[in-house]
């Protein structure tokens, strides 16, 4: 039976992790109608800031050291936050109503973090810089000069191919300085050492050991949803936020910024997923591929939990966190040794992590059947809801 | 003008069945073949997503079912790779001595041949009747479609003893009418083959988009609402292109499969199917030509940039479904045909600009 609590722990920490992602991802879905295909990325985003932040302390030692942590999760929240309404005011906003082709362009973005994370060195970021900049002054000076003309968005573009041509002059210059041209982080995996006040247990409750990774991770995900509910219901932007997930139009009308509203709520639900890869780092070692893991188990919990409602995505994601693990490491085996040969069968079949994704899967889409928009479905009079 | 647009396709068609080959060396010419074969794929991610409106993200599920049909086909019909048992070798190593019973039929050519498209059929069939007739739509479909997809993915990665998990089945040292299915010889005839399936399949892709069934497509797409309220049910519709579309991603797999010589549990990657849907974005979707063009224009790019740089092409990927999404939705062909280029020409002067009713920008007179 102990085993079997240890494994409910267990779950609920996978799933406070998929909480806080999801959360962010739900919250930004209910706004916008938009699919953010890149937030695992933006996950992954926070775990490279937590490296970093850790590689800065080392040096510190002692008790210093021993505070990176919540430093770092300050840190990813601001960095990915500001990196989500960066996206938001460059990208999405060109693509506001097309919620199917956002999902490619953010795909696409997730693609080009990947690759950047891996082989992002000096060179390359000063080469951008180089590139940009030039860019930008090319764009300038066209504009002043060909800007009635017809043809100058043609123009326009090709400046700004030409920039990007110098940018890749500029980094392979770069390349040439051997200090310059060593990857920041490299295509493998790196490691976050916990901080020791984490590591070991927090005591025990009735014979149950309290690791205290994961009791933290819960202690966390719990703060930061109460901390959102909170931002959501009781403050004056929250106010906003809801109105315009309400009616869109109406609210502009009533005179709500929506497009800062659009910013603010695209930064809070990448903030989330920066601290939620924060989290993860606690959890084992992480590379760039890590967005893909999650994503989809984020998806699932929106689909499952139903949008613009907190409790929906609680209940869906603590709900999957425990399934997966329960059945995934095949507890139940061991606590009813005496079932039925063919159920044994059964739970023995998708008694592993990938498996048991699998029978997740088939629920949900079984449960779908009965409840086409979720736990709890966002009541409406529009006809698309 | 009209005759030489008829004779159009049959001159690409000539060039593509008798050019090609002769200018190609073997490799490249494979590489073309799996293009080609890439593109019936694309053909039928534009059938659901340019004309019904369904983006979906897990083609490669049906794509990779074709493939493990024609594989399991090919391992246990090669003597060379039978073990002790007469079963495929891998068995071996996982302590498994009995075929598991679904790999029995594959004995059969004939029905091989028809299950590689008709398992995925049946899937897709499934699939989609279980997510349509819930009324869900739009990000969702395409969301829940990534999830089957990643299904999938484990199922087959994490279940050794019945597919050799992520090692996939290795066809390219099988054999075929007594000869080895990677031999130059027989890529050559799969290339013929596949030259000849891509038509057949456009033919197909345009039989389902023409006349009644294709308006109620185009009709899902632009307002499923509105095509209820008129008493259709647009679930049919749905189901029946979403089977269409997955019995063409079976074969196009199939031929990739033995193109390629592998099958794994990579081609149910996530990145994959996704990469699908922007050879349809890049070519040009709500039409039939523009797949074709995306998957070989973008799949013959891919080969380029990683052959030059390796690390550079999920760069040069990422910013194609950028700069496509945002300032190309047409596509290639789209762009072409819906004016694109003459306004290109005409901004430089070199055509005359398109008459526009009234040019409402330049000479708009305020009304007082």
């Amino acid at each position: 039976m102990e085993l079997f609590f240890s494994q409910i722990l267990d779950g609920l920490s996978i799933g406070s992790v998929l909480l806080l992602a999801a959360t962010g991802l739900a919250i930004v879905f209910g706004l916008m109608g938009v699919i953010n295909l890149a937030h695992g990325e933006f996950m992954m985003l926070g775990a490279y800031v937590t490296y970093v932040v850790q590689s800065a302390f080392k040096p510190m030692g002692g008790v210093i050291f021993e505070l990176y942590f919540p430093v770092s999760l300050v840190l990813a929240f601001i960095v990915t936050g500001l990196i989500g309404v960066l996206l938001e005011r460059t990208l999405i906003r060109q693509l506001y109503g097309r919620p199917l082709e956002t999902l490619l362009a953010t795909w696409g973005v997730s693609l080009i973090l990947i690759q950047l994370i891996r082989s992002v060195s000096t060179a390359m970021m000063l080469g951008i810089i180089v590139g940009v900049v030039v860019g930008f002054i090319i764009s300038k000076l066209l504009a002043a000069k060909f800007s009635e003309k017809p043809f100058f968005t043609y123009l326009n573009g090709l400046g700004w191919a030409i920039a990007i041509g110098i940018g890749l002059i500029a980094v392979n210059l770069f390349d040439q300085v051997r200090p310059l041209a060593k990857p920041w982080f490299g295509p493998r995996n790196i490691d976050v050492t916990a901080p020791k006040w984490l590591q070991g247990s927090w005591g025990m409750i009735g014979g149950i050991e309290l690791p205290g990774l994961r009791i933290f991770i819960i202690l966390l995900s719990a703060l930061l949803l109460l901390a959102t509910y909170w931002f959501l219901n009781k403050s004056v932007w929250g106010l906003r936020i809801r109105a315009v997930t309400q009616n869109r139009q109406m609210s502009n009308c009533l005179g709500i910024p929506t497009d800062r509203v659009d910013s603010i709520t695209f930064g809070i639900g990448s903030g989330l997923a920066g601290v939620a890869g924060c989290a993860i780092t606690l959890l084992g070692s992480v590379g760039p591929n890590l967005g893909a893991a999650y994503i989809v188990s984020c998806f699932m919990v929106i689909v499952l939990g139903g949008v613009g409602n907190l409790l929906g995505t609680v209940l869906a994601s603590l709900l999957l966190g425990i399934i997966q693990s329960v059945i995934g490491s095949g507890t139940l085996l061991t606590i009813f040794p005496d079932m039925p040969l063919a159920a044994k069968g059964v739970i023995e079949f998708f008694a592993t992590t990938s498996m048991s994704l699998v029978l997740v899967f088939i629920f949900i889409i079984v449960f779908l059947q009965f409840r086409p928009n979720g736990m709890f479905p966002q009541k409406g009079r529009s006809v698309d809801a | 003008m009209k005759i030489f647009q008829r004779l159009v396709p049959w001159i690409l068609l000539a060039i593509a069945l008798f050019i090609l080959p002769a200018a190609l060396d073997d490799f490249r010419l494979n590489l073309f073949g799996r293009y080609f074969s890439l593109a019936i794929t694309a053909l039928a991610i534009d059938l659901i997503w340019g004309y019904t409106g369904l983006l979906s993200l897990g083609q490669g599920i049906f794509f990779a079912l074709g493939g493990y049909a024609v594989a399991m086909y090919l391992m246990l019909n090669t003597k060379s790779l039978a073990g002790g048992n007469g079963i495929p070798k891998f068995f071996e190593n996982y302590g498994v001595d009995q075929l598991p019973f679904f790999w029995q039929p594959f004995w059969s050519p004939v029905f091989t041949l028809i299950a590689l498209w008709v398992i995925p059929a049946v899937v897709a069939g499934l699939v989609g009747w279980l997510i349509f007739r819930n009324r869900i739509k739009g990000v969702y479909f395409s969301i829940i479609t990534q999830a089957a997809l990643m299904v999938f993915f484990h199922f087959f990665n994490g279940q050794q003893k019945l597919f050799d998990g992520t090692n996939g089945l290795k066809t390219s040292t099988s054999e075929l009418f007594g000869q080895l299915v990677g031999s130059p010889d027989m890529q050559v005839w799969f290339y013929r083959l596949t030259v000849v399936l891509l038509p057949l399949a456009f033919l197909v892709c345009r039989y389902f988009t023409s006349g009644r069934f294709g308006d109620a497509l185009i009709a899902i797409r632009d307002d499923e609402s509105r095509l209820r309220f008129a008493g259709f049910n647009p679930v049919p519709f749905k189901t029946i292109v979403f089977l269409v579309a997955g019995a063409l991603c079976g074969i196009s797999g199939a031929l990739y499969t033995v193109q390629s010589g592998i099958v794994s549990p990579q081609y149910m990657s996530i990145s994959f199917s996704i990469e699908m849907v922007i050879w349809v974005a890049v070519g040009g979707r709500g039409t039939l030509v523009g797949p074709i063009i995306g998957a070989t224009v973008v799949n013959y790019l891919r080969s380029l940039v990683s052959e030059a740089l390796p690390e550079a092409w999920l760069f040069v990927q990422g910013a194609l479904f950028i700069f496509v999404v945002v300032l190309m939705p047409d596509g290639i062909y789209g762009w072409i045909t819906k004016g694109g280029f003459r306004t290109f020409l005409a901004a430089f002067g070199i055509a005359k600009p398109a008459k526009t009713y009234p040019k409402l920008d330049k000479e708009a007179v305020p009304v007082d």
